[in-house]
C-alpha cells in the first residue's frame, strides 16, 4: 500500500502526458509525429526484426569497455593525489581545466586518432566518466577523518594496512558517489557519439530512424528505451551503496 | 614507584590572526609506573594540547617529553591515546577494530586476543557488529578493548567518556577501575568532572587558565572502592574546586 502510494504520483504524472501527447498528435492531424500507440507498435517490430538487442548490446558494450577503462585509472590515480600532495598541486589545475570541456567537444579528435570503428567511442566515454571519479575519489581521501588517521598512526602499523584498511575503505563511498556518476554521464555520452559515425548502438538507431523516412516512432521509441536503461544502470550503481562495507557511510 | 612519563617544561604557542596565542606555559610532569594521573582544568585550558605532545601527537616548541627516559618523538603503540571524539574505524566490525593493531602476529592469534579483550570489556555476541550497529556505551567498549589488545604500558585518555550520559559514564567510570585492576597500566586521564577524577586517580593535577601551567597537585589516598559521597572525598573535591575557582567554593 505505502509502495503504491509512492509510485502513484509519477505514474499518473507520466500518463498525463502520454494523454496530452495523444490528444495534440490527434487534434492537428500530424502525419509525421507518432502517437504513443504507433510508438509501441514501432518498438514491436524492432524487437521482431531483432535489430533493437543488437543496438542494446553495442550501446552496453561501449559503454562498459569505456567506463570500466576509467574506473582502472580514475580509482588508483585519484588515490595517489588525495594522498600525495605534490602530485595534487601539480596535476589538479590540469583536470580542473580538462574537466569542464564536454566530451562532445572531443568527437573530431576522438574520429582523427580513432576513426569511426568502437575505439572512438570508447575513448569519448573514458574521457567523460574520467573525470568526475577522479575529483571524487581525491575529495574522499582530502575528507577522511583525522582521528581514524590519527588512530592508525598510533597504532604503528605498516603503509599496506594503513592503506588496506583505513584509507581505501574510508574513501570508498565516495568512489561508489563517483562511478555512479560516472556511469550516468557515459550513457549520456555514448548516444550522442553514435550518432555521428557506426552502424550500430541506440544513438545510430535513433538517427537512422530519421534519416530513413522520417520513422519519427523509432526515433522516440530508441528515447524512451535510452532513459529506462540509464534508469537501470542507475539502479544497478545504488545496489553498491547497500554493500556491507559502505553501509557505516549511509546508516545515519 | 620508577618514572614512566617525564613532562620536563614543555611550552607550546600558536600563531592565530590575532597574533600569538599561548596555550601552554612551563609544564613540568613526572607519572610513575603504574600510577593514575587524573588532570583537571578549566575549558580551553591547553589540555588537550598536552595530553597531543605527551602522546607524541605533537611536538613542544620547548621542553621535552621522555617516556621510560627515551624521547617521544612520535606516537607508538605503547602508549594509546583514547579521545572523547572517538576513533572506531566504523568500516571494520569489532572484531576487526580489535585486530587492528596487532602487527605481525599469525591471524589465528590476533583473533583469539581480539575476543578475549572483547569479553573482558563486556562485547562477546557483537564481534561481527559494524559500530554503526553499537550503542554510544558499547563504542566506548570497543575503543578500549582496541586500546588494551596491543597491550600498552600507557593510556592517555582525553575527556573519554565526557559524550556518554550521566549513568553510562559512571558505569564506564567502573569498568574501567575493574579492567585497571587486571591489568597494569600507566594511566593519564585528562577530565573536567572533579568527580571522576577522585573517583579514578592516585593523583590530580589542575591546571590554570591559558598560558596553561600546573596550579595545585593533589594525592588521593583513599583505597579502591572509593565511596564518593564519603566526607574526606568531598572535602578534597571542595578542595580542587576552589582551586579551580568555582563560585561558592572560594577560599
Amino acid at each position: 500500500m505505502i509502495a503504491a502510494k509512492r509510485v502513484l504520483p509519477s505514474v499518473a504524472v507520466i500518463a498525463l502526458i502520454i494523454g496530452v501527447w495523444w490528444a495534440i498528435v490527434v487534434a492537428t492531424g500530424s502525419v509525421v509525429f507518432p502517437t504513443p500507440w504507433q510508438v509501441v507498435t514501432g518498438t514491436i517490430e524492432l524487437i521482431r526484426d531483432g535489430t533493437l538487442w543488437g543496438h542494446i548490446g553495442a550501446s552496453l558494450f561501449r559503454v562498459g569497455t569505456g567506463f570500466l577503462l576509467a574506473v582502472t585509472v580514475a580509482v588508483p590515480l585519484g588515490l595517489w593525489m588525495g594522498w600525495v600532495n605534490g602530485a595534487y598541486i601539480t596535476l589538479n589545475p590540469l583536470f580542473q581545466m580538462l574537466r569542464p570541456i564536454s566530451p562532445i567537444a572531443w568527437i573530431p579528435i576522438a574520429i582523427l586518432w580513432f576513426g569511426v570503428g568502437n575505439l572512438s567511442p570508447i575513448f569519448l566515454i573514458f574521457i567523460s566518466s574520467v573525470f568526475p571519479m577522479v575529483v571524487q575519489t581525491i575529495a574522499g581521501v582530502h575528507t577522511i577523518e583525522k582521528r581514524y588517521l590519527r588512530a592508525a598512526a598510533n597504532f604503528g602499523v605498516s603503509r599496506a594496512t594503513l592503506f588496506r584498511q583505513v584509507v581505501i575503505p574510508a574513501v570508498l563511498p565516495q568512489i561508489i558517489v563517483g562511478m555512479r556518476i560516472g556511469l550516468g554521464v557515459a550513457w549520456l555520452v555514448v548516444v550522442a557519439a553514435e550518432m555521428i559515425a557506426l552502424r550500430s548502438g541506440l544513438g545510430y538507431l535513433i538517427i537512422d530512424s530519421r534519416n530513413a523516412g522520417n520513422r519519427y516512432d523509432l526515433v522516440i521509441a530508441g528515447m524512451i528505451i535510452i532513459g529506462l536503461i540509464g534508469l537501470l544502470l542507475d539502479g544497478l550503481m545504488r545496489l553498491l551503496e547497500g554493500l556491507r562495507v559502505v553501509r557505516w557511510r549511509y546508516a545515519h | 614507584m620508577p618514572t614512566k612519563i617525564l613532562v620536563d617544561g614543555i611550552g607550546k604557542s600558536f600563531a592565530t590572526d590575532q597574533g600569538t596565542l599561548h596555550v601552554l606555559d612551563s609544564i613540568s610532569l613526572e607519572v610513575g609506573d603504574g600510577e593514575i594521573v587524573a588532570i583537571v582544568g578549566p575549558s580551553g585550558c591547553g589540555k588537550s594540547t598536552m595530553m597531543n605532545i605527551i602522546a607524541g601527537f605533537d611536538r613542544p616548541d620547548r621542553g621535552s617529553v621522555r617516556v621510560d627516559g627515551v624521547v617521544q618523538s612520535k606516537p607508538s603503540s605503547r602508549g594509546i591515546l583514547i579521545s572523547q571524539a572517538g576513533s572506531v574505524f566504523p568500516w571494520l566490525t569489532v572484531q576487526q577494530n580489535l585486530m587492528f593493531g596487532l602487527n605481525g602476529r599469525a591471524h589465528d592469534e590476533k583473533k583469539q586476543l581480539a575476543d578475549h579483550y572483547a569479553e573482558m570489556v563486556g562485547l562477546k555476541g557483537f564481534e561481527a557488529r559494524y559500530p554503526h550497529e553499537l550503542s554510544g556505551g558499547m563504542l566506548k567498549r570497543a575503543e578500549l578493548a582496541r586500546a588494551l589488545v596491543v597491550k600498552p604500558e600507557i593510556l592517555y585518555m582525553d575527556e573519554p567518556f565526557s559524550a556518554l550520559d550521566a549513568l553510562l559514564h559512571l558505569r564506564m567510570r567502573n569498568e574501567l577501575l575493574r579492567i585497571l585492576e587486571q591489568e597494569r597500566h600507566t594511566v593519564l586521564l585528562i577530565t573536567h568532572d572533579v568527580e571522576e577524577a577522585i573517583h579514578v586517580a592516585n593523583r590530580i593535577v589542575v591546571l590554570s587558565i591559558r598560558p596553561t601551567t600546573i596550579q595545585a597537585t593533589f594525592d588521593v589516598p583513599f583505597a579502591h572502592p572509593r565511596k564518593l559521597s564519603s566526607a574526606p572525598v568531598q572535602e578534597l573535591r571542595t578542595q580542587i574546586l576552589r582551586e579551580l575557582g568555582v563560585d561558592g567554593y572560594d577560599a
